[in-house]
């Protein structure tokens, strides 16, 4: 354990406690900071002031740099994303192949612009630099599942799908 | 372990292996994954047992071919080159290719792609769908860490650099520095604490290679860098790996523990003094970690950003201490040039790039997946023989190599041998491996806008050069698009290339102008069209027509 005084966990979030279990197994070092914004990110899913807080003051990080990392590097997010998410490849292979029709499709239907979540936050409109699927392009991700070959139309329909269930 | 134990777990896994009659290998990397060849090995395991047969179904890693999936290859155990590959099995098919076995082959998934391995040579790829990815053992049948224990039992450090030096073999990230020199740079830094990281961040859109190497045969990663770290004297490894690669990093943990239970990684490896081990760190998301001293600081925690060299990290790196970095193909190579020997290795390839190098061939090509190629290879085998050429009747018209640090190379260059220099010299690079074909359908000048976007936005924002000249870059490109440009833009855009290639801190900033240089320099011509008539002959660019998303945009309310 570190020599500094540790912050009170900032509820009594079970979460909080997986957070804890990150940086301890790091044994409180100021390097685990990308690894801590990590587990925060995927427990609650994004990373909001209370916890960049917290693990700054919990590894003894300035809250400059605990804020520079997190809005640094794109897989952390600073606001909530919606119930489901409809990310849509732009790597070089799925523009070729016409990711481009797919984000326009999307943007119109949703009515929200990439990076951005519907009024009611049902879903979430994100792009992603390549997952590594280049042989099955154009790809999507819905809600983490990897779809290959996708026709707009196909895509519109998981939309449709989504967007009655709420 | 000993040696002696390493071949008594082959002798058994193989024994196991053969007392099946038949096995079913059923493709569980991410391009089948995504068409759930999970369910269907599980429908293919329920069909086994059901017909009562004596067969084995179990998951392998990538088959190369990640178009025709979900891929299934079957036959008898002892004969792997004979089995049968079949494409594109479904749920619905399991009961036909069961009871198949030992019969005529299912004819209407038969893959008949002969010209796809033909000229291929696997070293990076040798066990990729030919073991569990999951199961050491696995490995450990195929040769795995004999490598390694070879080195540590009878081979000195200094031997070892010697060896990957005499080989040839050279970073197959993208820059091409010969991994010997690398290597004895490190071994010869003074210091008591050194490091070795495998750069995993392979963020180039386009490039699958790393990912496939990760998820198909991990094991052979981990032996490659226990080699370098005992080569070079460190006795830490980190492995960098995308967040975006989530089942490459679930498959190197398990894979990671597996090695620490066998005895391959912590103390005492094989018995010796030799300790290393292995800690995964995981990237968040930025193109320019692919930097090696970028990287570095996102290990210490830090925003990725790159500093100047030297001092370079093999004297001073990660928390200032001599570091070796490569990237997950060079470990790769390591463990069979040990094995098979420094001059065999050196007798594959050109004079300059030895051994054999792993694309991801994709975009508008027949038979997208990975291959691996001796160097020297013409990019005309590649794209038209193994590849299948164009689909649907389209034409050629260039493929684009090296991700946004590349260039586009143009049909008249297509007999050109594969080596690193002879992609310099056309204007590309060999970059980590990605090799994305386009037919007439695309525009040059905006698949060049296009990487010109991907590195305004992936600039980190340190030295003004790459920050502020891709920003003007890419808005000139923007009007030529438009078709709103004049020649002075155009000759503003070349000035503004050469600036930023000369002035910027790091590799992200230098080759970002490749793209639009390589297309200049080909393709002059489309860029005048935009400028003098208004006109994209590919018809994607809002001169001409408005592109249907631009159009679709319209009716949109941000």
């Amino acid at each position: 354990m570190p020599t500094y005084p540790m912050p009170p966990l900032p509820s009594d979030d079970k979460r909080w406690k997986i957070v804890n279990g990150t940086m301890r197994r790091h044994g409180f070092a100021r390097n685990a900071l990308i690894e801590t914004l990590h587990t925060v990110q995927s427990s609650f899913g994004f990373l909001d002031d209370v916890a960049i807080r917290f693990v700054a003051k919990s590894l003894h990080v300035p809250l400059s740099q605990a804020f520079g990392v997190a809005t640094f590097y794109n897989h952390f997010s600073l606001k909530p994303a919606g119930k489901h998410t409809c990310t849509i490849c732009l790597g070089t292979a799925c523009y070729i192949k016409g990711a481009d029709n797919l984000m326009a499709a999307a943007e119109k239907r949703l009515k929200i612009k990439a990076g951005h979540t519907t009024p009611d936050g049902n879903i979430s409109l994100m792009t992603a630099r390549c997952v590594g699927a280049c042989g099955r392009a154009p790809v999507i991700l819905e809600d983490n599942e990897l779809v290959g070959l996708v026709e707009p139309q196909v895509m519109l329909e998981q939309l449709e799908r989504w967007a009655a269930h709420d | 372990m000993t040696s002696e134990e390493l071949v008594q777990v082959a002798e058994t896994v193989t024994a196991e292996r053969q007392a099946a009659d038949f096995e079913v290998n059923v493709c569980v990397a991410l391009g089948c994954l995504s068409q759930h060849s999970d369910k269907l090995k599980d429908a293919l395991c329920a069909e086994a047992v059901a017909s009562g047969r004596n067969c084995r179904v179990r998951g392998t890693g990538c088959m190369g071919l990640c178009a025709a999936g979900p891929l299934v290859r079957v036959g008898k155990p002892a004969e792997a080159a004979a089995q049968t590959l079949y494409a594109g099995v479904h749920e619905a098919d399991a009961r036909e290719v069961i009871e198949s076995l030992g019969n005529k082959p299912v004819e209407r998934l038969e893959a008949h792609l002969d010209t796809y391995f033909h000229g291929q040579i696997p070293i990076v790829l040798e066990n990729s769908g030919y073991i569990d990815p999951e199961k050491i053992d696995e490995y450990i049948s195929r040769d795995g860490y004999q490598a390694l224990i070879h080195a540590l039992t009878e081979m000195d450090p200094q031997s070892v650099i010697d060896q990957i030096a005499k080989s040839g073999l050279r970073g197959r990230g993208g820059g091409g520095y010969p991994t010997g020199l690398k290597w004895s740079t490190v071994a010869k830094a003074v210091g008591t604490q050194k490091y070795v990281i495998c750069n995993a961040d392979e963020g180039d859109p386009g490039a699958f290679m790393d990912r496939s190497v990760l998820e198909s045969d991990p094991q052979r990663v981990i032996e490659g860098m226990a080699i370098a770290g005992y080569a070079v004297g460190a006795s830490k490894g980190y492995i960098y790996v995308r967040a975006e690669y989530p089942l490459a990093v679930t498959r190197m943990t398990s894979s990671l523990q597996q090695a620490r239970r066998r005895g391959l990684l912590g103390n005492n490896i094989c018995g010796t003094t030799f300790a290393f081990d292995i800690e995964i760190r995981l990237g968040a998301g930025a193109f320019v970690c692919g930097e090696e001293t970028a990287l570095i600081a996102s290990i210490e925690g830090m925003r990725g950003q790159p500093r100047p060299r030297p001092p370079y990290p093999a004297v001073s790196g990660l928390w200032g201490a001599p570091t070796l970095i490569n990237n997950v193909e060079t470990y790769a190579n390591v463990p069979t040039i040990l094995r098979k020997g420094a001059e065999w290795f050196a007798g594959i390839g050109t004079e300059k790039s030895k051994g054999t190098k792993v694309f991801a061939l994709t975009g508008k090509i027949t038979n997208t997946g990975l291959v691996e190629i001796p160097m020297g290879m013409t990019l005309r085998e590649i794209i038209f023989s193994i590849g299948g050429g164009v689909p649907n009747g389209r034409k050629f018209k260039a493929v684009q190599t090296g991700g946004p640090s590349g260039g586009c190379i143009p049909e008249e260059h297509l007999d050109l041998p594969i080596s690193y220099e002879a992609l310099i010299e056309v204007g590309s690079m060999m970059g980590s491996g990605g090799m994305i074909v386009m037919d007439d359908t695309s525009c040059m000048v905006n698949v060049a806008r296009f990487f010109m976007e991907f590195c305004m936005t992936e600039s980190c924002g340190k030295c003004i050069p790459c920050r502020a000249g891709t920003a003007q870059m890419y808005q000139l490109l923007t009007k030529i698009c438009d078709g709103r440009a004049t020649h002075a833009d155009l000759e503003l855009l070349i000035d503004l290339c050469d600036v930023v290639k000369n002035t910027s801190l790091c590799g992200l900033g230098m080759t970002a102008p490749n793209p639009v240089l390589s297309t200049l320099r080909y393709f002059k011509h489309e860029y005048m069209e935009h400028i003098e008539h208004q006109h994209c002959r590919a018809g994607v660019c809002a001169c001409g027509r408005k592109p249907a998303n631009e159009l679709a945009l319209a009716g949109v309310t941000a």
